[in-house]
């Protein structure tokens, strides 16, 4: 641990601190870009696992189970390992194209927390009493409107904070990235690090993902205690699981991480 | 080319019983790290508070930083064997999610349980023990399955610095594997062992969970 103080150490690894916010806005733009990836994909699987169609249903069950099942390191391996090749017997190219770091970044991870999003977005939808879906029916509601105007406006509440808590470990599992040379923060820290031998790059890197990680946790916060606000379905109904016993923090989390 | 042949079998095998046993010594060290952290959190109150400030620091530190970067910092920093360095690492960041986890089950225990409990005559560390805890856990047990899972497919990280697991010992045999369906035949195993052991234990928590409705 000596050194960690060391001026010439952080001043030598500053002085590399542009690959790292290089790598920052990377991270950045796979996250976002995959983030929507999770959402769309997510929500079409969740909204299937909740419609009449056995078929619909069964889709997503496997969906989720395979992917919520097998670590997203692999998800990534698989797809730039075995990618390229499946593309070339596909197309027939003569040539082994290399998939973009970029691409296998968004659509490994896009895919893997869209499973997580699929779960949430169906337990939000089952959370809206048959009731809502009746009633909306026979005002002449049509099935896709009384999703459209109905449930889904009422599950967002439920929905939103366990959604901010799979952005946050999607951020998170970007990373994987740089197991595969993928030029994202992690992969330039690493980088700096093994160039330099100081811990800094690393510590720098840190600070960076909790630029990108605390205002995600604190909107998690925010959102958990929203939810619970009376005025919500959640109020009042269960007083008995009231947190304020024993002296406890607002906002306890379910512990749902992904 | 062969690809299954017993060395390559035998070796990814003794990767996955490396991973195994990470995975169960992680999850039973962070648990009983979580607890302590937990309770510390939830009921440091009055002088004791700033206890409760630093535990809420550590799990916010875990909570927004990538496992991956704390696992090279702990190849960076320490010696010792890969699997000895593995389970420091995983026991660090999952003892954070771990503590909120047992929160959460303090938190679900209602007040009139503290009071019978001190009218009995219960002290601090009994209470927690005999009525608070048990209780506690049998809320977050779904919360916990669901977690050993979450370090079992994370392991999958350990890759990065070369610790003999699963995965890492599946990527060596790739090395081997030059046809497409070589590959895809390598891939499928991997997954499907990893889909196994995890599938395994939420059928376990779906069967508890039908148990509880049920009692």
């Amino acid at each position: 641990m000596n050194g960690l103080f060391s001026a010439r150490r952080w001043s030598v690894t500053l002085a590399d601190s542009a690959a790292l916010w290089q790598g920052f806005f990377f991270t950045l733009q796979v996250s976002l870009a995959g983030l929507a990836v999770a959402l769309v994909v997510g929500t079409i699987f969740g909204t299937f696992s909740t419609t009449r169609s056995r078929i619909l249903r069964g889709i997503a069950r496997v969906y989720v189970e395979i992917y919520q099942n097998t670590p997203v390191v692999v998800q990534v391996f698989f797809m730039y390992t075995a990618g390229p090749q499946v593309i070339k017997a596909i197309t027939g190219a003569q040539t082994i194209t290399r998939i973009a770091p970029f691409v296998l970044g968004v659509v490994g991870v896009g895919l893997y927390h869209a499973a997580y999003v699929a779960e949430v977005i169906r337990t939000g939808i089952e959370a809206i009493p048959r009731g809502q879906m009746e009633a909306a029916q026979s005002q002449g509601f049509s099935r896709v409107q009384a999703y459209r105007y109905i449930i889904l406006p009422q599950t967002l509440r439920i929905i939103l904070p366990p959604l901010a808590n799979q952005a946050l470990n999607l951020v998170k599992n970007t990373s994987v990235l740089a197991l595969i040379a993928g030029g994202d923060l992690m992969y330039q820290a690493d980088v700096i690090v093994s160039q330099t031998g100081y811990l800094q790059g690393y510590i720098l890197c840190c600070v960076m993902y909790f630029i990108i990680c605390f205002p995600l946790a604190m909107l998690v916060s925010w959102l958990e205690r929203r939810a619970k606000e009376p005025g919500g379905r959640a109020g009042g109904a269960r007083g008995e699981k009231d947190a304020g016993g024993a002296g406890a923090a607002p906002g306890t989390t379910k512990g749902e991480v992904a | 080319m062969e690809i299954f042949t017993a060395d390559n079998v035998t070796f990814m095998l003794q990767g996955l019983v490396n991973t195994i046993v990470i995975a169960a010594a992680s999850i039973v060290l962070s648990i009983l790290v979580g607890t302590v952290l937990a309770l510390v959190k939830t009921y440091c109150t009055g002088k004791l508070r700033p206890l409760a400030w630093l535990v809420s620091a550590y799990i916010e530190l875990f909570r927004c930083t990538p496992n991956l970067l704390w696992i090279l910092i702990f190849r960076f920093t320490l010696k010792g064997s890969g699997v000895a360095i593995s389970i420091a690492v995983f026991t660090t960041f999952t003892s954070a999610v771990m503590a909120e986890i047992v929160r959460g089950g303090l938190n679900a225990i209602p007040r009139g349980q503290f009071e019978a409990a001190r009218s009995q005559g219960f002290g601090f560390f009994g209470m927690m023990w005999h009525i608070v805890l048990p209780q506690a856990f049998r809320h977050i047990v779904p919360a916990l399955f669901s977690q050993c899972t979450t370090v079992i497919k994370d392991t999958s990280y350990l890759r990065g610095i070369d610790v003999h697991e699963f995965m890492r010992n599946s990527a060596v045999v790739m090395g081997q594997a030059v046809t497409l369906p070589q590959i895809l035949l390598l891939y499928g195993f991997v997954f499907l062992t990893y889909f196994v052991l995890n599938f395994c234990i939420s059928l376990a928590v779906r069967a508890y969970q039908r148990r509880l409705v049920a009692a």
